[in-house]
């Protein structure tokens, strides 16, 4: 369900483009879509950061997958259970770029027996890892029409990735592993039962929205061959303040449609699942050392309890302890006080 | 109880997810897969609201007339104490890496046994009371409305989840179906909803220092009682000494390990090695519960039970205390005791008055590990050893989920059991350390009348110790956990019959060889030693 109608959704955005570009609407989505998109994210994403910061980590909760440090000569394992700042971000350094927890991966079959096989699975997090890093290439590739002269790590970043050196424009390679990774992701979710079963439309429309946009860049690239020089006057009028007025001649409808789509996503982004990009590094699991046993953890709003004491409890049990040479702290159960169950 | 149906036919498990999408389909509570409920007494005893008699069983679960009110305030409330939960409320992309790595998944099919639906449960209705997607968009963005069905489904999965976190070893966030279904489990208990299982051993150890309810006589002629084993065996009485002040050490054990085999017999190893070293400790009747099953009820509870540790280590004067053998008891004591009830800063940093040993990794919360205590031991020569005592064992180990995921305890029982077994086996890779199975029934679900779902839920761990008796001849699963020792014997009975359930040390007792012993014919379990056979 979800499936389609995503389909059906950024059909509907690419229409919504195509009609803005027919009406030459470039006000409003030239500029005041583009502005607006970029403020929605970076004020949504600073809200939620916010919001999660603002709720303490009253307990030190680290999922340990490794070794603690105890003994001198029992090898500690310093990553994978960290004890010290350090070792926590390399932890993190290893989930955020290279998505160490789903390398574990496995996948399970009940065979007659039962025997139950458990295989290593690397699939998802290839397709994930591969979909993400071609994600950031790209951006980083899309800087070149932020900034006046092109930064030096942005030109080494199109030189690899286009290293390949086939076609005319050059052929980068992201753009071939994002589509197929996306595509990868969509079927999986559509292919495998419990994955379908636990889908929202929610998790399908991030990936359709993101082929589009993917989609639509190699159609101007590789195809449509947009009018570069006039894309970059734009944009660079965006970063400036001081926004044309009009589409440039020749940039064409497909960049109405990418932009939109752009827009859209930027908007989308801290609405939705997709803040897991700012939230996987705010994760207790991770980002905290396993260190409760060595430092004390505070919890900002632990309050201290005061309640079924030693005293009520020998109140309660005096003559049993007497009677078996327990030793007491009062001889005879003299007090009468209402002990036991407290209040 | 219904008659359980053969492991081949239990094993039969349908994958299928139901036609119906998941928020049409509101859960149906089947016998066997649910626990009895709380008694209204538990709760009165621990100041729980909403205390009553009620039955899952019945239609009508007895609320107060503004229950909805109260839960929607209680995540509200939580949402702002508990980082983790607001995080893990957000950040779910559902990738389903989670899905087949819970043991109750795996075991029943169910889908809402995924951790990540288990997680969505809860998560529906945040979305629709706290974010704005969900309050506009409804269920495009996964919101649905809080229900009485809901509400029943919270109950039923969230007492099918054993907190064991190995969702959470693999979710590419971390996320934590532990945490989540802790917070579950609060909002439940807000309304009374805690099962017997739980709130029984709870209350009985917030009054009596125990979950078994044992008082202070019972509690020390239980222990007595080992001694006469002991001493048949060994030919040496241990004099254990009760809440005696000026002890250098407090030991405190789950009270399992007092009252019910095979953790009776690994009771039985502490008291030989303690004899046999002189060590200065005292038992606690007051503090006699190491285990904590307010921790399966809400954080206010686990911190009650556990305050008696600490308070008793100070009433006594110890210098520092050593804990037993239990899984979650060990998650409490590094992740959350200081926390709750310390800094204990009336302690010395445990130092073993064997070796001199300073452990200096338990700097804070001043107490450790019975199995760090002996590897340091058995690191230094200290312990006279016969391994080949244990020669009919031939066994496995078994990575508790608490000390596994929630510490990262690994190399110091195995290299204890390695000193005192000659015969000893990993089970596979996937299985074990981080990505250990939980024995299916932890947090507070090893009852009987859910025994369906407990076997269902301990067939990962049992196939794997299946798996290694087949290929290795294993014969005893060692673990150090009190619940692992209960329900293992039971699921693995089940599963894998003619392996048996050890602790620890139970295989050091009958490793030690102890001055002034007599020749040792039988095990600490009284059955004939290797080569003692005919004698019997």
């Amino acid at each position: 369900m979800g499936a389609i109608m995503s389909f059906v959704g950024v059909l509907a955005l690419v229409l919504i483009a195509i009609l803005g570009a027919k009406a030459n609407l470039h006000l409003v989505f030239g500029v005041l879509f583009p502005y607006a998109a970029v403020l929605t994210l970076l004020i949504g994403l600073t809200v939620r950061v916010v919001r999660w910061a603002k709720s303490p980590v009253p307990f030190r909760i680290p999922t340990t997958c490794g070794q603690q440090k105890s003994l001198p000569w029992i090898k500690h394992s310093r990553i994978e259970n960290p004890t010290t700042i350090w070792g926590v971000l390399v932890r993190m350094f290893f989930e955020v770029f290279l998505f160490r927890s789903l390398f574990r991966n496995t996948k399970i079959e009940m065979h007659k027996g039962p025997h139950l096989a458990q295989g290593s699975s690397k699939w998802l997090w290839m397709a994930g890892l591969a979909f993400h890093w071609s994600f950031l290439i790209i951006l980083i590739r899309h800087l070149r029409f932020f900034t006046e002269e092109v930064p030096f790590a942005v030109s080494v970043t199109e030189y690899l990735d286009s290293f390949l050196q086939i076609g005319v424009p050059l052929l980068y390679m992201t753009d071939l592993v994002i589509l197929g990774a996306i595509t990868f992701l969509y079927f999986r979710r559509v292919i495998i039962p419990q994955v379908s079963y636990i889908s929202l439309p929610a998790d399908y429309f991030p990936l359709v929205l993101i082929f589009s946009i993917a989609g639509s860049g190699v159609l101007m690239r590789y195809f449509t061959k947009t009018h570069i020089v006039g894309v970059k006057a734009y944009t660079m009028s965006l970063v400036s303040l001081r926004p044309m007025m009009s589409m440039p001649e020749g940039v064409g409808t497909i960049f109405w449609v990418h932009l939109f789509l752009v827009c859209v996503l930027f908007v989308y982004f801290p609405w939705s699942k997709l803040v897991h990009m700012a939230g996987v590094f705010m994760s207790p699991t991770r980002n905290m050392a396993n260190n409760s046993r060595i430092v004390r953890h505070v919890n900002p709003w632990q309050t201290k309890y005061k309640g079924r004491t030693y005293v009520d409890y020998e109140n309660d049990f005096r003559e049993k302890m007497i009677s078996v040479g327990v030793p007491v702290e009062k001889q005879e159960s003299e007090s009468a006080e209402p002990a036991a169950e407290k209040e | 109880m219904a008659k359980q149906p053969k492991p081949e036919e239990l094993a039969k498990v349908d994958y299928t997810p139901p036609m119906t999408a998941w928020m049409d389909t509101p859960a149906v509570l089947k016998p066997g897969n649910f626990c009895n409920a709380a008694k209204e007494k538990s709760l009165q005893l621990l100041d729980m609201p909403n205390p009553r008699t009620w039955s899952a069983k019945d239609d009508d679960w007895k609320l107060p007339d503004n229950w909805k009110e109260i839960v929607l305030e209680g995540l509200r409330e939580r949402l702002d104490k508990y980082r983790s939960l607001r995080v893990f409320m957000d950040i779910c992309v559902r990738c389903g890496a989670c899905a087949d790595k819970c043991h109750f998944f795996i075991g029943t099919g169910d889908p809402k046994n995924m951790p990540v639906l288990r997680a969505e449960l809860l998560r529906s209705i945040y979305r629709k009371e706290f974010t704005t997607a969900g309050k506009i968009l409804g269920r495009f963005a996964g919101a649905r409305e809080m229900s009485l069905d809901v509400l029943k489904e919270w109950w039923y999965y969230f007492f099918q989840c054993t907190e064991c976190r190995r969702c959470s070893v693999f979710c590419p966030y971390g996320i934590d179906q532990a945490e989540i279904t802790m917070v579950g489990r609060e909002l439940l208990n807000l309304l009374g909803l805690n099962i017997d299982w739980i709130m029984g051993p709870a209350s009985a150890c917030y009054h009596k220092g125990n979950h078994l309810g044992l008082e202070p006589h019972t509690f020390k002629s239980s222990i007595e009682f080992f001694l006469d084993d002991i001493e048949e065996i060994t030919g040496i009485r241990p004099e254990p000494t009760f809440n005696r002040k000026g002890a250098e050490i407090l030991f405190v054990t789950p009270s399992g390990d007092v009252f019910a085999d095979p953790g009776t017999y690994t009771c039985m190893g502490y008291l030989l090695l303690f004899h046999e070293l002189g060590l200065d400790y005292t038992w606690s009747t007051y503090a006699s519960e190491g285990g904590n099953f307010g921790f399966f009820t809400s954080m206010d509870v686990a911190q009650k039970l556990n305050y008696k540790i600490y308070a008793e280590a100070k009433r006594l004067g110890v210098k520092w205390i050593l804990g037993g053998e239990c899984g979650h008891m060990w998650r409490v004591l590094n992740q959350y005791m200081d926390t709750w009830n310390g800094p204990a800063d009336f302690l010395e940093v445990p130092t073993s008055p064997i070796t001199g040993t300073r452990f200096d990794a338990a700097k804070s919360t001043k107490m450790i590990h019975i199995a760090e205590f002996t590897a340091d031991l058995m690191r230094h020569g200290k312990l006279k050893l016969d391994p080949s005592r244990n020669d009919n064992k031939i066994l496995t180990w078994h990575d508790s989920c608490n000390t596994a995921r929630g510490m990262g305890f690994f190399e110091e029982p195995r290299y204890v059991l390695k000193k005192v077994v000659n015969n000893f086996y990993e089970m596979p890779e996937n299985t074990i350390r981080e990505k250990t199975f939980c024995c299916g029934s932890g947090s507070g679900l090893n009852a009987s009348e859910n025994m369906d779902i407990r076997l269902k839920g301990g067939l990962p761990r049992a196939n794997a110790v299946k798996y290694v008796n087949e290929k290795f001849g294993v014969n005893f699963v060692g673990n150090i956990c009190a619940i692992d020792r209960a329900a293992l014997t039971t699921s693995i009975d089940y599963w894998a019959p003619g392996v048996r359930v050890t602790g620890l040390h139970e295989l050091v007792g009958n490793a030690l060889v102890m001055e002034g012993e007599k020749k040792r014919t039988s095990d600490l379990r009284g059955e004939p030693l290797p080569g003692c056979e005919a004698e019997e």
